[in-house]
């Protein structure tokens, strides 16, 4: 096997691997601050992904005059649409903030996915800290059936494509870039770019829960609840707050994944089942398991997908990622880098 | 008399603390045998290492000649040893009558018995003894109360009409009185005194109520900082030095 | 009877009632009259009514009493339906064996899942038999299309060897019967304005569903049974009554895999396709949905709740923007107009969305689902005039 073909296989999945542990972040997150299994986490990444959807719907809202000097096919005066921001902002700056409108939608995401986690965790997650797990996942599950027909309703049942900004499209020649002849080894702009986003978010997280008071309560209340509430902490506020994040997180996936993959209704479910596999393979409640589990089944997963490797092991590309739970779960239930007895039973 | 359970040199360690130290215990077959020692004595997890819940790091314990070591907690039942919890745990979506009937079946039929097609009505004979165990022990007037709506005292009968209904061999009782009233108390002492005289099943209590102790057991092994110091008739107990040395002085 | 408490014979027999009367029962409006589409008489609806009817109340028997949720039913649903084409294409086009080895195959299937998954428990169950269907799925789609027929599906076909059959290599594919009697054969009887369809392979459904349910009746009030809602109650505790609880789950797990079988080969008894999409995790979602919505643990609950779910999706879904101004025409315009806008994402195609509403509701403030929320106020109301008596 060419040393290109296996760097290409990292490479594709990193940008998966990335969605995988952003989702998985905020789903471990939750997990471990309120002990909440929340089947509503993948429709919070859609919603984020609907987010650019209408953030650019919002921006291409135009004005028609109809220009007499041209016609169109059937004869009649050609309609021409002017977006109101291009009348505003001038059709230069105009265009520009049309053609950045899934990066401008991380502005736009960002308050919208805080209110949607802080409504739901107060409104219903937090009704349910006392139930049984069984019950967290019926109500959530049911939450995100709700939150995705919603999306359905507005935006109808298809793929809606919300294009990256023109300067990212096209591919990077890495095969140039570390000297293997060019063109071996393409790598499309967004996708590095959604890599790096990835890893920002990651490391924003990491430092959040690492250096601030706030984190450090968190993680506190991650070891041990009952004492930190005895210490005379609010930490329910604390564990909204919390919850908003991840749902933030989550989104921001969610914004900028769009340009990789058109998002439609269903986009959230999709996700949701292979990030619960990404979370258990890391270890409930693990935060560095999440990100380092959603990065390797998604390398895994791309590496799975290679000719030579289908032909060896046919149909390996589509159980891969399962087959990984299944072992985890297993010969190690406490995934890669969870802690020993936590929902052991 | 012939000895039931015979523990010999059992020790445990959690970490730095020696749980179990070198523990040695004879009781005799149809006796009730008391353990008593103050808090963190190593009581709980001599009682754990009976049942299949903790494994010792050295030592034996055999029961009636098989030892009860490395097996699970349904076969250490099996080789007749009920257990009865400090803290009730009952089922408590169930009635007090199926709580009762779980365990008298257990008895009968053993670890699983494929038995969907039978109905639960006709198993008269479990349902009669079930019924005798609690009329016993005072519960007869709530058969089809749902257990967990019921008072903790009545839960904590429940708890000691399950292990009875098995007629174990060995009956082992986890602070059967811890929290309850006087009346209570007094209640259950009578209740227990009634079963083993007319059942003749050995027991061993753990107890911190030495009314309890001194009205109930035939013999007294009082353990200390993982460690059995005495070993004795209950007169003998009442005086021991080393005893008092242990409640008064061993909070060091 | 039957063994059966009087209570329980009765219930049955009520049960019993209904679904034979279900073709009259489900059409109750006129043909001509602009509401016949919403009769839900015809037998392709009430066929599913009863099949998934089975299928959930198998299902109710491992999650409403043992409290193992599974997110991976809807594979045995899947291998059944498999196993039972499969039947009827090497076998015979009679649906006996078909419907046997279906509901066998998925018990065999089930437990090789079930004895893995069952290592574990809680969140980690659901977890492992979400990865074990989505795994059948996927594999069913590519690289089993020999055995499956990837994403086609499997169906039966003219020159399939069907050995027990006469050699048939012209005319039609045969249609799948039981000793002669075609499955789709209906005998239609009209009275007056109404019409009622009574279809032979509905009624196989219904003496099928009637046993099936009879059997979790008896599983219900087994001293198994009792185990397996003790295993729920407190799990640990079993073990220290001397009672080993993995073979009881597993016996549970398999009991309920056959049950999801049987209704597979139902299915393709009725319509001889099977796809793999009925493996699925949203297919083993929608069985979680219709035990939870109807009553979980209750007995009739998961009929009720399939029962409800198949006439949402097929019957209230075809309410429209049109119909539904109409029927608010009486209003004056303005509110009439504002009474459709609010109404129509909820029903119509925006099914969904109601089904997701009330399901909420249901786990937030029924636990005994509608079944059991109805058993509680009628208790309530009884007690009450008892007591004032």
């Amino acid at each position: 096997m060419e040393l290109s073909a296996i760097l290409l296989q990292v490479l594709n999945g990193l940008d998966k691997g990335s969605a995988y542990a952003l989702i998985a972040l905020g789903l471990t997150l939750i997990f471990g601050t309120l002990g909440v299994v929340n089947f509503a986490h993948g429709a919070l990444f859609m919603i984020g992904a609907f987010c650019s959807v209408t953030l650019q719907r919002l921006l291409s809202i135009s004005t028609v005059t109809l220009d007499e000097t041209k016609t169109d096919f059937l004869g009649n005066p050609a309609k021409i649409t002017t977006p109101y921001v291009e009348t505003w902002f001038g059709p230069e700056v105009g265009s520009a903030i049309i053609d950045w409108s899934v990066p401008l939608a991380i502005l736009f995401a960002i308050p919208i996915m805080l209110f949607i986690g802080f409504a739901m965790e107060r409104g219903l997650i937090k009704h349910f800290y006392k139930r049984p797990h069984a019950d967290q996942i019926l109500v959530t599950f049911g939450l995100a059936i709700v939150l995705q027909e919603v999306i359905k309703y507005f935006f109808g049942a298809n793929q809606i494509p919300a294009p990256a900004p023109d300067a990212f499209i096209g591919s990077f020649d890495f095969g140039e870039l570390i000297g293997m002849g060019a063109g071996t080894l393409m790598y499309p702009y967004w996708r590095i770019v959604y890599f790096l986003f990835a890893l920002i978010i990651i490391a924003a997280v990491f430092c959040f829960l690492q250096f601030t008071t706030f984190g450090m309560v968190v993680r506190a209340g991650m070891a041990d609840r009952e004492t930190v509430g005895l210490l005379g902490i609010n930490i329910d506020k604390r564990f909204t707050i919390m919850f908003g994040i991840a749902a933030a997180v989550a989104g921001l996936a969610g914004v900028m994944y769009t340009p990789i993959n058109p998002p439609n209704y269903t986009i959230g479910m999709d996700f949701l089942v292979i990030s619960f596999v990404v979370v258990v393979v890391g270890g409930m409640g693990s935060l560095g398991g999440a990100v380092l589990a959603g990065f390797i089944l998604g390398i895994l997963e791309s590496f799975a997908s290679m000719r030579q490797v289908i032909e060896l092991i046919p149909g390996i590309n589509q159980v891969v990622i399962y087959l990984a739970a299944i072992v985890i779960l297993l010969a190690r239930p406490r995934g890669l880098l969870g802690r020993k007895g936590v929902m052991e039973s | 008399m012939a000895a039931a359970l015979e523990v010999r040199g059992v020790n445990k360690r959690f970490g730095g603390l020696q749980a179990l130290d070198d523990v040695n215990l004879t009781v005799e077959e149809g006796r009730i045998h008391a353990i008593i020692g103050p808090n963190g004595a190593g009581k709980s997890t001599l009682l754990n290492c009976f049942v299949g819940r903790l494994k010792p790091d050295s030592g034996t314990v055999m029961f009636h000649g098989q030892s009860l070591l490395g097996i699970l907690p349904y076969q250490v039942n099996q080789a007749g040893v009920s257990r009865v919890f400090q803290t009730p745990e009952i089922f408590g979506d169930l009635t007090v009558l199926e709580n009762v009937m779980i365990p008298a079946l257990a008895h009968r039929d053993g670890i699983f018995e494929m038995n969907a097609m039978k109905p639960l009505r006709r198993e008269t004979d479990i349902r009669k003894e079930a019924v005798d165990v609690l009329e016993d022990i005072g519960l007869q007037d709530k058969l089809d109360m749902t257990a967990s709506s019921m008072s903790r005292g009545d839960k904590r009968r429940l708890e000691m009409a399950m292990g009875l209904v098995q007629k174990p061999k060995l009956l082992l009782l986890d602070e059967p009185t811890a929290g309850m009233s006087r009346a209570d108390t007094n209640n259950t002492i009578e209740v227990l005194k009634h079963i083993s005289d007319t059942r003749s099943i050995t027991m061993i209590i753990i107890e911190h109520d030495m009314h309890v102790v001194f009205t109930l057991a035939d013999r007294i092994s009082v353990l200390a900082q993982g460690h059995v110091i005495v070993e004795d008739e209950p007169e003998n107990i009442k005086g021991n030095i080393k005893v008092q040395e242990a409640y008064l002085g061993g909070a060091h | 009877m039957f063994g059966l408490s009087r209570g329980d014979a009765v219930l049955w027999l009520f049960v019993l009632l209904l679904v034979l009367a279900a073709p009259i029962l489900l059409n109750p409006f006129p043909e001509s009259s602009a509401l016949a589409q919403f009769n839900a008489g015809y037998p392709d609806l009430m066929q599913r009514f009863l099949i998934f009817g089975i299928f959930a109340v198998g299902f109710n028997i491992l999650f409403g009493l043992t409290g193992y949720l599974s997110f991976g039913h809807a594979a045995f649903l899947g291998a059944g339906s498999y196993a039972g084409v499969w039947m009827l294409k090497l076998l015979t086009i009679n649906v006996l064996p078909a419907i046997i080895i279906s509901t066998l195959v998925a018990g065999l299937f089930s437990l090789l899942i079930g004895y893995i998954s069952l290592r574990r428990s809680g969140i980690y169950f659901s977890i492992l038999t979400l990865a074990f269907a989505q795994m059948s799925f996927a594999l069913a789609a590519s690289v089993l299309t020999p055995i499956t027929g990837g994403e086609t599906g499997l169906q039966t076909a003219l020159n399939d060897p069907r050995i027990f059959d006469a050699a048939n290599t012209t005319g039609n594919i045969p249609a799948p019967s039981l000793f002669g009697m075609t499955m789709g054969d209906s005998h239609q009887v009209a009275v007056g304005d109404w019409l009622w369809t009574f279809n032979v392979g509905y009624y196989l459904c219904a003496f099928v569903m009637m046993i099936a349910f009879y059997i979790a009746i008896r599983i219900f009030r087994s001293p198994f049974g009792m185990m397996l809602k003790a295993i729920k109650s407190n799990n640990e505790r079993l073990s220290y009554t001397g009672i080993n609880p993995r073979p009881y789950t597993l016996a549970a797990f398999v009991i309920s895999g056959m049950y999801a079988g049987l209704a597979g080969g139902l299915m393709v008894a009725m319509d001889p396709l099977a796809g793999a999409e009925r493996m699925q995790w949203t297919a083993s979602g929608e069985v979680v949905l219709m035990t939870i919505l109807g009553g979980v643990g209750t007995l009739i609950g998961p009929v009720f709740g399939a029962g409800l779910i198949k006439y949402f999706e097929n019957i209230f879904s075809k309410i429209n923007e049109s119909l539904l101004q109409t029927w608010f025409s009486f209003l004056p315009d303005g509110v009439s107009d504002f009474v459709v806008t609010v109404i129509y994402p909820f029903v119509g195609k925006g099914w969904h969305l109601t089904l997701g509403l009330v399901f909420m509701l249901v786990v937030i403030f029924l636990p005994g689902g509608l079944v059991g929320g109805i058993n509680g106020l009628y208790k309530r109301i009884f007690n009450k005039s008892n007591q004032a008596n």
